[in-house]
Order: C-alpha cells, then structure tokens, then sequence
C-alpha cells in the first residue's frame, strides 16, 4: 500500500529550497513519499519549513534543489493546478466582495467547479451569502476559504495551519467538514498544525519536519504500535542502549523514555503505550535535547 | 430501520485506538438488544460529520466487525447488523437486571456514589476473573478477558 511504486499523494527527493533574503536553508535534502487517500499531519516546531512545504507542493515556490511531486506531477503545471488546491495561513480572499459573490468568483475560475459543496461549507457556518468577507469572524474566514478550495474539487487538498485562531468548538466542526469530504470521495489532505490533539483520531499518517529535514514520514498506526514509554529507576538507564530512544528526561531518581525497542527490553520498567500527541512531542523535543547535547559537548 | 440507532461518541483522552471504541460501542448496543438484527449502521459520513474522526478509522472498526461475523456491507446500502449479541439476561426487563437496580438502590441508601459503585462492580469482576483463571491453571494474556468474557457468556448460555 506505501511502495515506492504506489501513486504519490506528495513525494520528495533532495529536496532544498532557501529564501534569498534570510540566508540559510529552509528546507534541505528532504525525501519522503506520503501516500493517496490519507490526511497526513504536517507538524514541527515553528521554521522547521512547514509552510515552505506546502508552498512548494502548491507551486508558490520553486525548488532551489531536489524536486517535489504533487500527485506525480510538477506543481504550478496545469495537470497539478486543476487538482491541487492550497489554502495558506493568510487566506487570501477580497475583503469587499460578498460571500456569494467569493463563490461566483470561484465558479468563474475553475472549470471542474462544483457548487453544491461550497455552499453547503457556507450554510453549516451560519454564514449568510450577502456578508461581506472583510466583516467575517477568522473561524468563518477560514469557513469561507475552505469552502473555495473544496469547490475545485481537489483530489489533494494542502492546509497550511487551518486550525490556527479557532476556538475548540468551530475547531471541531473544521475538522468534521474536512473528514465529511474526505468521506465522501477521494481526497487525499496534508495539514499543518500546532494543535496536536486535533491530529489524534484525525490524521493517519504523520510527516513531522525538523530544523528543515524530515524527522517522521509514517502511518500512525505504526507509530502507535512502535513506541514505548517507560519509566524506572535512572541507574537502569543502561538497559536502554540498543534501543532506538526518541527523547529522555531524568527528574531526581527517575527516568521517563519515549523510544522504539529494537527487541525486549531489559530491566524493570513501567511501560505504558503513548498516545499520537505523546509520540509526535517526544520526536519534536529530542531534536531540542539533541541540540542541548551537542552544545554542552563543544 | 435507518442508520440512526447508534450515536458513536469517541473520547479521545482515553488512548483507546477510535476504532476499538467503534467496535466495543457496536457490541456493547448488540449486547444490551440496542441494536438488534437488520439494524443500519450510521453511515461512515454520518460518524465522520458527528466525531472528526478520520473516516477511514470507521471503515477500519466496521470491517472488524465484519470480520466478526457482526455485521455485513451492501455494497451501496450500507452496513447491517446481521446476528444479536443480546443475552436473555441482559434485556431490560430480565430478573437479572432487577437483581441489579435493586442492589445499587441499596448502594445508594448506603451513601455510595456512582464511582464507589463502579470499583465494587469492577473488584468484584477481577475477582470472578481471577477465579476462573486459576481453575484454569493457564498464563495471562492480553486476549484472556475477553475470552473470559466469552468463556462466562457461553455458560450463562449452557446453565
């Protein structure tokens, strides 16, 4: 099912961009193959290129070097274009048009336009057709900026942090539309997103970014089953080489570890099964504590 | 019947995979005559639209129950409960179930609240469970509750 040879929903190698005006690498050589049909968390900490992802899957950017595939094919080229649609963080939308006249517009611009998902988006907002985008609250912005993505009829829909100034309850509901579509027919969606619990029953696969490498490109479910948490005395801490430790905290005489056993594990430890948030923490902070280490060590 | 006998409701503090809470909502509605046979199962849009929970969990937790010889999918229809889980003594009306409100109306004259109940019903259960494991004589795993539970089920059926 995850092939190199199976169809791509989002594929990389070496891939490399840098912004002229600050210098170093955003993104350097990143290889990953996220597969069709599945709602990939893309999730780092702030810079780690999240946003320079998905820009250059929506054919904003360019690659400085490697290359990235949507759908197997070039973003920004017609055949990415017609079905590939990004909402990015700003929501660039005209503030004066109504929101009747938003989907008219995005009738107007796509050939492969369905109407009847964009106003359905809309109406379960409460939003009314004559209110004017500027006036809206940011959860029915994002609402009505959904509403003209899923109009296209995308069969890869790419959002940047769409969560982002929602409160839980409009969060939810987000998350339910965007589900609700994925159900219906088949759409493959990578979101970014700081809201890690969002991700839990969510997201089945995972590209986590990390100082502009890839730290995790994996189905969740694995995840899950992969990871241990134990926690035990610190002078058993030996026990713990040769097993993959993703990130480690010592507190007095205990010892707590997120890691993925390579075989069983020796000594006495309480070992319980973390959950996705628990998981995708430990991977983000051990780059901080790796970092930490190096630091010390110079 | 409609698609609307069940409502799923998925906790996801609780670290239970959301399709094992699908399956275990599913069985335990079949257990308590909720759900009875020819049911529909809401449909994995109308889980998805209630929960946000990723639709392919739905399809994961319905073929599980597929599987189990639960349930079946009409291509195009739906999902249907094809066999009842329904213990005679489990129905509302069952001697049981009096025996039941009837000690928990006295639980509750004895100044115990709901959680106090829940401990006692769950020590009283590991018991039972340990009991039967040791006439048993065999090693714990992680599948034994369940088919104690199953194990308790079939007795209940042959007594």
């Amino acid at each position: 099912m995850t092939g190199p040879d199976e169809p791509a929903a989002l594929s990389a190698t070496g891939l490399g961009f840098r912004y002229r005006a600050r210098g170093g690498w955003a993104l350097r050589d990143c290889g990953f193959t996220v597969p069709r049909g599945r709602i990939t968390a893309l999730v780092g900490r702030n810079g780690a290129g999240k946003s320079t992802l998905l820009h250059l899957a929506g054919g904003l950017l360019r690659p400085a070097e490697g290359e990235i595939r949507a759908l197997d094919s070039v973003p920004g080229t017609a055949s990415a274009r017609s079905r590939v649609a990004l909402v990015t963080q700003d929501k660039p939308l005209y503030p004066r048009f109504t929101v009747a006249d938003t989907l008219r517009m995005g009738a107007r611009l796509n050939s492969r336009w369905d109407p009847a998902v964009p106003e359905r988006v809309v109406r379960e907002g409460g939003i009314a057709p004559g209110a004017r985008v500027g006036e809206l609250s940011p959860g029915q912005r994002t609402r009505v900026a959904l509403a003209l993505a899923l109009g296209k009829r995308p069969e890869l829909l790419l959002l940047d942090e769409p969560l982002a100034d929602l409160d839980p309850v409009v969060r939810g509901e987000v998350m339910a539309t965007l589900m609700t579509e994925a159900a219906e027919r088949e759409l493959s969606i990578v979101l970014s997103s700081h809201v890690l619990p969002e991700l839990e029953e969510t997201c089945d696969w995972v590209l986590l970014l990390r100082d502009g490498r890839v730290g995790l490109s994996e189905d969740t479910g694995t995840l899950r089953e992969d990871h241990l948490l134990v926690t035990g005395h610190a002078d058993g801490a030996a026990a713990l080489a040769g097993h993959d430790v993703v990130h480690r905290r010592t507190h007095g005489r205990q010892l707590t570890a997120l890691l993925r056993p390579r075989g069983p594990l020796d000594g006495d430890w309480h070992v319980t099964h973390p959950g996705l948030e628990e998981i995708l923490l430990g991977h983000l902070r051990g780059a901080e504590a790796l970092a930490g280490d190096l630091k010390e060590a110079a | 019947m409609e698609g609307d006998v069940v409502e799923y409701r998925i906790d996801r503090q609780s670290g239970i995979p959301a399709y094992v809470q699908i399956v275990r909502q599913t069985e335990q509605a079949l257990r308590m005559g909720v759900l009875r046979v020819g049911d529909k199962l809401p449909t994995a849009r109308e889980v998805v639209a209630a929960t946000a929970i990723n639709p392919n969990t739905v399809f994961r937790a319905y073929r599980d129950l597929e599987q189990a010889g639960l349930v079946t999918s009409r291509r195009g229809l739906g999902t249907f409960v094809t066999r009842s889980l329904a213990r005679p003594g489990a129905e509302d009306d069952s001697p049981l179930r009096a025996d039941l409100a009837a000690w928990v109306e006295r639980a509750r004259a004895a100044g115990l609240e709901r959680d106090d109940v829940l401990a006692l019903v769950t020590a009283a259960l590991d018991a039972s469970d340990e009991e039967h494991t040791a006439q048993k004589q065999r090693p714990q795993h992680k599948q034994e509750q369940q088919e104690q539970q199953e194990q308790q089920q079939q007795q209940q059926e042959d007594a």
